[in-house]
């Protein structure tokens, strides 16, 4: 188990990645790979059985990102686990690059579904928990999905379906920001109560502080332990975290810092002061 | 020697264009719906800003409807509201609409022939970075297919707020396919635009370059390139895929005795091939499809990706060689 200490020093350095990649690609969605980053690192660094020497390894826990345009997030966690060398991070929504605007799971080490079309990872999650418990296998499925995504259709069917099958494989997380690109998503397709709302459709909730990272970690061991139904854990987050002029509008949902002065004061808010570019440049010591 | 149409009133695209993304011309075209039609009613799926809906919210917020993330909804729902007397315009990316939905445009609303319009936005490889899962490449086909369906491929803004504000008096279901980057403007508000009628930009007889969208212009730049080589190209803007003017394609097959066609979409089923089943059954001649060549794209700035998925005049130009020789 990494210290909570440590795993918060991991998160700040995440969102400087984040911030970093998305003021390098010129484009891409900041709001939501910063409300994501705890979900995250706890479930990459305490929960999740993984190797990235070897992303297929038969024994893996899976993870998807339903919620498929925060992949700056993933990217760099994957990154920082060591499923591809951090310069790559750099490369993101370029020509040529592996790290596709939207995850693809034919180019990125460590992705396993292509998603970006939202409402379809819980399903992709459900079915692969379906597989494996269908051939007795232990391994776990771990599904991150946006609240605004859940206004989908589909994702009530997959929630159906876990339920009906009692995949207790599977973990969602539901990275709960209040907000979509329309605005709050009480205003624009109200959702509450969600939590009562899968309690009904007979899952196990855990309501947790979405950045709390021993609260969350402690939600992943309480799914662990649960049997006979599918868990969903309401994250409650802050879109934008970190980065005072992102934190809850709605705008930066799909906007990067620009280079130069607004993304140093990203980089600023989570206290790092060097020129952004020296970020990218060295491959200093990831965590120095 | 062929040339530009006068009567076509089209801007001075030699001397310069203006970029403007055509789903301004949807935006327009909707407010001034909204100005002056009380049937008209804008869906939105969370996309309002990108897809202009929004110009519609803040100012006729009455008239905006917000469904959420719920495209197969919303269409339906669409649907629902049509037949009380209401004109929905569904405005999403194409790949959501199109693709996601494609089983409640065909069903409820095109065998039910219920009244509504359809906004895909987002529509071609051009959407860039945010890569393949934005990129809409299979609507022209997909829409295509429905019968009753009408499918207007819009070559600039103007023009896709003529499109936009025509299918508001039109009845039946009508798909409208624009995208996100600037593209030249090369039509005016004098240029002539009757839906189910290709528009002969360029006079020519030794080919006929048949586009839509934005490659209209890639079309034209391409016709003076062949010109400087004494290749006269007649240029047609294809707008309206379905219902396809079939005299104006046979007329050209029969008198360019080539046809090289050029969209922003698969090479498979979209203008390229409701062309070839034009040509094929009535007037057979040597043909080629300019389009992505049945593979997905990637993420990449719009110009990069245009060049690297062969969508550019120079791509045109290569496949008009190639049918010359075929035509000997
Ligand atoms: C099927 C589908 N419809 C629309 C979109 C466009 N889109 C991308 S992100 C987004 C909003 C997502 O909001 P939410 O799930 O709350 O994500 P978060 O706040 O975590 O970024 C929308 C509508 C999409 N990607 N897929
Ligand atoms: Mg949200």
């Amino acid at each position: 188990m990494v210290e909570t200490k440590e795993l918060e020093e991991i998160s700040r350095k995440i969102r400087r990645d984040i911030m970093v990649m998305l003021a390098e690609a010129g484009s891409g969605h900041s709001g939501g790979s910063l409300s994501a980053v705890e979900v995250l690192v706890s479930l990459f660094w305490n929960i999740l059985k993984h190797d990235p020497e070897n992303p297929a390894w038969e024994e893996r826990d899976w993870f998807v990102l339903s919620k498929g345009h925060a992949c700056p997030v993933l990217y760099a966690v994957l990154a920082a686990r060591g499923y591809f060398p951090r310069e790559t991070l750099w490369t993101l929504r370029k020509l040529d690059s592996i790290l596709q605007g939207h995850p693809h799971r034919l180019k990125t080490p460590g992705v396993e579904f292509s998603t970006g079309s939202l409402g379809q990872g819980l399903s992709l999650a459900t079915g692969a928990a379906m597989g494996l418990k269908r051939q007795g296998k232990p391994n776990s499925v771990f599904v991150l999905t946006g609240d605004g995504e859940q206004t989908e259709g589909a994702i009530w069917e997959a929630g159906m379906t876990a339920a009906h099958y009692r995949l207790d494989n599977l973990c969602a997380v539901c990275d709960r920001n209040y907000l979509m690109i329309d605005g709050n998503t009480e205003e624009v397709m109200g959702l509450d109560p969600l939590p009562d709302k899968w309690r009904a459709f007979k899952w196990h909730v855990i309501e947790v502080d979405g950045h709390d990272l021993r609260q969350l970690t402690y939600a992943y061991q309480r799914f662990i332990l649960e049997k006979k139904r599918p868990t969903m854990i309401i994250a409650n987050t802050i879109k934008g975290r970190g980065v005072s002029f992102m934190e809850n509008q709605a705008d930066w949902h799909g906007a990067a810092p620009k280079k130069g002065e607004q993304v140093q004061q990203a980089l600023a808010d989570l206290g790092f002061t060097a020129p952004w570019e020296e970020y990218m440049k060295h491959d200093f010591d990831w965590l120095g | 020697m062929g040339g530009i149409r006068e009567d076509m009133h089209l801007a001075d695209y030699r001397k310069g264009v203006d970029m403007v993304p055509s789903r301004d011309g949807y935006g327009h075209g909707l407010l001034w719906l909204c100005e002056h039609d009380d049937r008209v009613v804008v869906c939105d799926a969370d996309l309002a800003k990108s897809t202009r809906t929004i110009w519609v919210r803040d100012k006729f917020p009455e008239k905006h409807v917000d469904f959420g993330i719920s495209e197969q909804d919303m269409l339906a729902e669409a649907g629902g509201m049509s037949r009380t007397g209401l004109v929905p315009f569904v405005t999403t990316y194409g790949v959501f609409v199109a693709g996601r939905a494609w089983d409640q445009v065909r069903t409820s609303i095109c065998y039910g022939d219920l009244n509504v319009k359809i906004g895909g936005a987002h529509g071609g490889i051009s959407v860039g970075p945010d890569g393949p899962t934005h990129q809409s490449l299979e609507e022209i086909p997909l829409m295509r297919v429905l019968p009753g369906m009408t499918l207007v491929v819009p070559t600039d803004a103007p023009e896709c707020q003529k499109a936009t504000i025509w299918a508001a008096s039109h009845e039946g279901p009508v798909y409208l396919r624009f995208g996100r980057e600037g593209v030249p403007v090369i039509t005016t508000e004098e240029t002539p635009f009757t839906v189910g009628r290709a528009e002969v930009y360029r006079d020519g007889d030794d080919v006929a370059i048949i586009a839509c969208g934005p490659l209209v212009y890639e079309a034209l730049v391409a016709a003076d390139t062949l010109a400087k080589e004494g290749i006269d190209a007649r240029v047609i803007n294809c707008h309206t895929i379905k219902p396809m003017d079939v005299d104006t394609v046979v007329t050209a097959a029969r008198e360019c005795g080539a046809v090289v066609t050029a969209e922003e979409a698969q090479v498979y089923g979209g203008l390229g091939g409701a062309i070839a089943e034009v040509i094929c059954q009535h007037c057979p001649v040597p043909m080629r499809i300019v389009g992505i060549e049945d593979t997905f794209g990637e993420s990449g700035s719009p110009r990069e990706l245009l060049d690297r998925y062969g969508m550019n005049s120079g791509n045109i130009i290569a496949k008009v060689k190639e049918v010359l020789k075929m035509k000997k």
